[in-house]
Parts: C-alpha cells; structure tokens; sequence
C-alpha cells in the first residue's frame, strides 16, 4: 500500500518524499468497471440536478450516474425521485430525452408505463387478447417497478444514490462541504443554462485538476495577467476528514500586481503586454461579505461547485469509458438577481465552460496526461508540491487535496487491481 | 447604401460574399482581421441550441463589443493554451429574411470541420447564423451575428470563434 508518508527510493537514489499514483488506474478496463460497481453505485452520493431544473409537477430530467442512465422526477405531490431509466421488462431506455415535463413514464419498446415514482402502471396485453398470450397468472405488478434510488437533497442540490448503507447526505459531504453549499446556495437560484464538453481523457484526471492549486495559476495565463488567481493570493486548500472531498478558496483583493509580478518572474503565466480592451468582461460586483471571490468545491464522486468572480455553477462529471467524461457545467444565478448582475454573469460566462477563456486549458491538461501514459501502466506519477501529504494548507502551492482523493480511492478500490 | 434598392440576387450575392469572407478569415486564421467584418458595438454569441431552446441566457461565447472580439484573439494567440486544430466552415442555405433601408437580417447554416494535428478530420460544430447585417464605414458588417449550435456537447474545447 502506497501513502504519502513513506518515502520512495529509487535503486542507487536516497528516498524522496511524495505520492505516487499508477497510471493503470486511468487506463484500465477492470478498475473502470470497478468503479462503477464500487464508486458510482455504491456507497456515495452522486449529484443529478438542481432542483430549479425539475420546478414543477411533471417535471423531470435524464441524467447519468458514472455511466449509468437516470431519471430525475417531480411528482404530483412535489417529492424528488430518481429511478433508474431502464424498463423493468427488457431494459430499454424509458426516457429517452434530455428534459420535459409528462404525469407518466412509458417505455416506448412495448409501452411498459410507470408513474413519476417507477411504479409500474400497467401494460398493454395483461390479460392476453381474446383468451390468448398475456401475462403468467402469478405476474405481480409490484415487483417490476423502476429501480428506486435514494433521493436527498441539500440548498436546492439533488443527491442520489444506489446504496442502503450510505450515511445520509450532510454526514456524507461532511462541514466542509455543507459549509461551501451552505454559503453558495443562501438563497433561491435560477437556472442561466448549460453547457457541455466531451473530453478525452479519464474521469479522475479531472478530479486531480480541480484539487489542484499549483496548477491554477501556471496554466491559465488569463487568470494570473488579471489577477482572478494567483498562487500568491490570500487563500487556503482544505480537505474533508476522509479526504474525498476538497475546497480551495482564494481573495483576488489580495492581489499585490508588483510582488506578484516578481513572484511570476520569467514564467509565461503573467503577461504584463496583455491588457483588455474591452474591460467590460472582469466588471463584476463583490458578492460575498467574507470577501472570498474563487471557490472549486470538488465533492466526490461527481461534481464540482464553483464560484469564481461571478460566475455560479455545478459542474457534473458523466464517465464514458477508461478515456473520456463528458463535463455537464450547469450555470445558475440568484432567483433576486437584478438585470445589470444577469448581464454580468453571461458575460463573465466567457471565463469558464467549453470556450472559457480560463477553463478551455482544463481539457487539454486532461487529454495531454491521457495521451502520453498510453501502454506505460506500471509507470507512476509524482506528486508532492506542499509536502507531499493530505493536510491542509494555507497557501495555494500545495497538492494535498489530490492525495487526500487518492487515499480515499485507494480504500476503495486500491491501486492494485490482481486484489 | 439602402438595402431596399437592390434586387433579391443583388442583397443575396453581397450577403453571401460576406459570409464567405467571414468563414475564409477563420478558415485561414487570420483571426486578427475577423473583428473587422463587426460593428463597433456589436453583439456576438455562440450558444447552444439547447439553452437558446430554452430561452436561458448562457453561451459558450458571448461578445457586446467588437473589443471583446479583439480581446478573444489577443486571448487565443497570448494566452490560451489549446491544442493545434484546423477548421472549415461550410456555408449553405444562406437566405436574407427580412430587410429594411439600413439593415439586412439573414439565416445560414454552418458546418464546422475541425483536422487535429494527426490528420483526422471530424465534424466539429453544426449549427445556424443568425445575422443582423449593416453598411457602416464603407462596407458591409455584422451588427449582430448568433450561432446557435446543435452540438451541445463541445470536443474538448472552443477556442477559434464559430
């Protein structure tokens, strides 16, 4: 078992601190099963939808689960559901659009139909036509409803989870978490809209990437040059007590633009010769009395939560394979938004998702890492910028938070998959 | 110019020799000229068709000024960190849908195919424009240009405009 604590020796080298993680685990076809069976259903919490996306009775929303297809329902008497979008007779997809609104659910292979809830209604032949075919007599309708999953939910965020032995949801994301939601989602959201990237790499490239301050600063020039982050930045780096779950925070009114310029001396990262021309894009308004102006709140499995100037959103990870996620950014304002912040939050839309200009790089450090560890499994990654160990810190140069998610993987599924 | 005194082959041939225009700027990167074929204050949105469905505001991206469209390029050549990519942008169904003395509203549909450094070539984005087109210091340009694309989900990243 590999840990943070043990120093590495190399043959003929003195041991060196750091933790080191193989790269099997973001090739192979095994452990992504495992992952599925063990992570995604089981005993997590995976995120499905804001509640603002399913408002009304009928409502409802297909989403996934790692890999695997969900509805997310309002019924009649407003309760969240999730049931597994898979018919109960020869497991064909139920729902097959991404959103809407019907009083019922019906297969359309054979017009299997289950209400809101995945009780199943009723189907067409029960009895057989003119005495003939229909179902065995001891066909009990009760017993071939959709799969039910756990529903919970938190500030308006939708939980759900396919385990009975899951502690419930606030023990589950834990203060540090519930802190975060606490304070993002203080009052009621509206939804501004979506957008989705489809990347070519492992799902847990990206899980490193948002615990991973040491990066902010290097690879997204445009957050340094305009001071969104820096690594110099007032800030901390906090993991929860099993590690799974992470929050970096920064005070971009911390900036100090003729030290930080000697702190990014000779690097790339902070371009004095770029300034904008059309300032409008930054304009944004101090929304926070603690000051605090970035957050990447990274709960596991599944989502990540962010706050950065004033952009809002839930960024959901839906796994398609050893090498490729799709990235499902849900944007959201607050329901009392006056017009001149709806403005400024579309437009501060420009920085993240797809085509943002600070996030873009996201999925090409992803996809660089997943190209170049092809074929070379038993090899490791090094990892021990801040010391090498899951503490928190107070500063941003620090890769705690990814191996505070690697010894929780590591209980999980481990790193060796012969166990 | 009054849009009104030309024929529809005439507002057609100059609406369609400004797409092509557009698409050539891109196609052949040279990115620093396509603010150009903008108004100064313009707006400028790439949006997927399943938030533009909706009504929901958010967009992959979205400019009010032409110095947001400079700034997207400085940002692209100085900043961005993306991968080598060609694109091609096939026009077709250009059609002017409404017209008055001063400005030309027209619709197109686009294909863009996108060549990675290894030579593969795939459809990258599939979509329509939405124009707003105007005659402002001594040419035709883009008051208003909106791609609502099909492709809601994006490859990897969008860093040269749609």
């Amino acid at each position: 078992m590999e840990s943070a604590e043990i120093t590495i020796g190399v043959e003929g080298l003195a041991p060196e601190t750091g933790y080191r993680v193989p790269y099997r685990v973001f090739t192979d076809p095994e452990i992504y099963q495992r992952e599925q069976r063990e992570i995604f259903r089981g005993a997590t919490w995976n995120f499905v939808a804001l509640e603002v996306e399913i408002p009304n009775p009928g409502d409802f929303k297909s989403t996934f689960i790692g890999e695997t297809p969900v509805i997310v329902t309002r019924d009649g008497d407003g309760t969240i559901n999730v049931v597994l979008n898979r018919c109960a007779h020869r497991g064909a997809l139920v729902c097959r659009q991404p959103r809407g609104n019907a009083a019922s659910l019906e297969c359309v292979y054979h017009q299997w139909s289950y209400d809101l809830k995945g009780n199943l209604l009723g189907l067409p032949f029960r009895r057989g036509m003119r005495g003939q075919g229909g179902m065995p007599a001891d066909f009990d309708i009760s017993r071939h409803g959709l799969d039910r999953l756990r529903v919970e939910t938190i500030c308006g965020l939708v939980f759900a989870s396919f385990s009975d032995k899951v502690e419930p949801l606030r023990l589950y994301l834990g203060p540090l978490a519930v802190g975060h939601i606490e304070r993002l989602f203080n009052r009621p959201i509206k939804l501004l809209g979506d957008q989705r990237q489809y990347i070519h790499g492992n799902w847990k490239l990206y899980a490193e990437n948002v615990r991973d301050p040491y990066h902010a600063s290097l690879l997204h020039l445009f957050h340094t040059t305009f001071g969104l982050y820096r690594a110099t930045q007032q800030g901390a780096s906090r993991i929860d007590a099993t590690g799974r779950h992470s929050a970096l925070h920064s005070v971009a009114s911390s900036n100090n633009d003729a030290a930080d310029k000697s702190a990014y001396a000779g690097m790339r990262s902070f371009d004095t010769g770029f300034s904008l021309q059309d300032p409008s894009l930054l304009a944004g308004r101090k929304e926070f009395v603690d000051g605090i102006t970035l957050v990447i709140l990274a709960l596991f499995p599944n989502l990540v939560v962010q706050q950065i100037a004033n952009t809002l959103a839930v960024r959901q990870i839906v796994t398609h394979g050893t090498d490729a996620f799709e990235l499902v950014w849900t944007h959201f304002g607050y329901a009392d938004d006056d017009s001149d912040m709806d403005q400024i939050r579309l437009k501060q839309a420009n920085l993240i998702g797809p085509a943002g200009l600070i996030s873009m790089e996201d999925g090409e450090a992803v996809e660089i890492v997943q190209a170049a560890i092809k074929g070379d499994s038993e090899r490791r990654s090094f990892i021990a910028m801040g010391g090498g160990q899951a503490v928190d810190s107070d500063h941003l140069v620090t890769e705690g938070a990814i191996i505070g998610f690697w010894q929780n993987y590591e209980r999980i599924i481990g790193f060796d998959p012969t166990k | 110019m009054n849009f009104r005194t030309l024929t529809a082959a005439e507002l057609h041939y100059e609406i369609s020799a400004l797409q092509v225009e557009y698409a050539d700027l891109l196609d052949d990167d040279r990115l620093e000229d396509w603010p150009e074929l903008f108004t100064e204050t313009c707006l400028y949105q790439v949006i997927a068709r399943e938030n533009a469905d909706r009504g929901l505001g958010v967009a992959a991206i979205f400019c009010t000024s032409r110095a947001m469209l400079v700034d997207r390029v400085v940002s692209l050549r100085r900043a961005n960190i993306y991968p080598l990519r060609h694109h091609r942008h096939i026009l077709s169904a250009v059609r002017v849908t409404a017209v008055a003395d001063d400005l030309v509203q027209a619709q197109s549909s686009y294909l863009v195919l996108q060549t990675r450094a290894d030579g593969a070539t795939e459809i990258y984005n599939a979509g329509k424009y939405l124009d707003h087109i105007v005659f402002a210091y001594g040419r035709l340009r883009f008051s208003r240009k909106i791609a609502i694309f099909d492709t809601n989900r994006v490859d990897t990243l969008m860093v040269t405009p749609i």
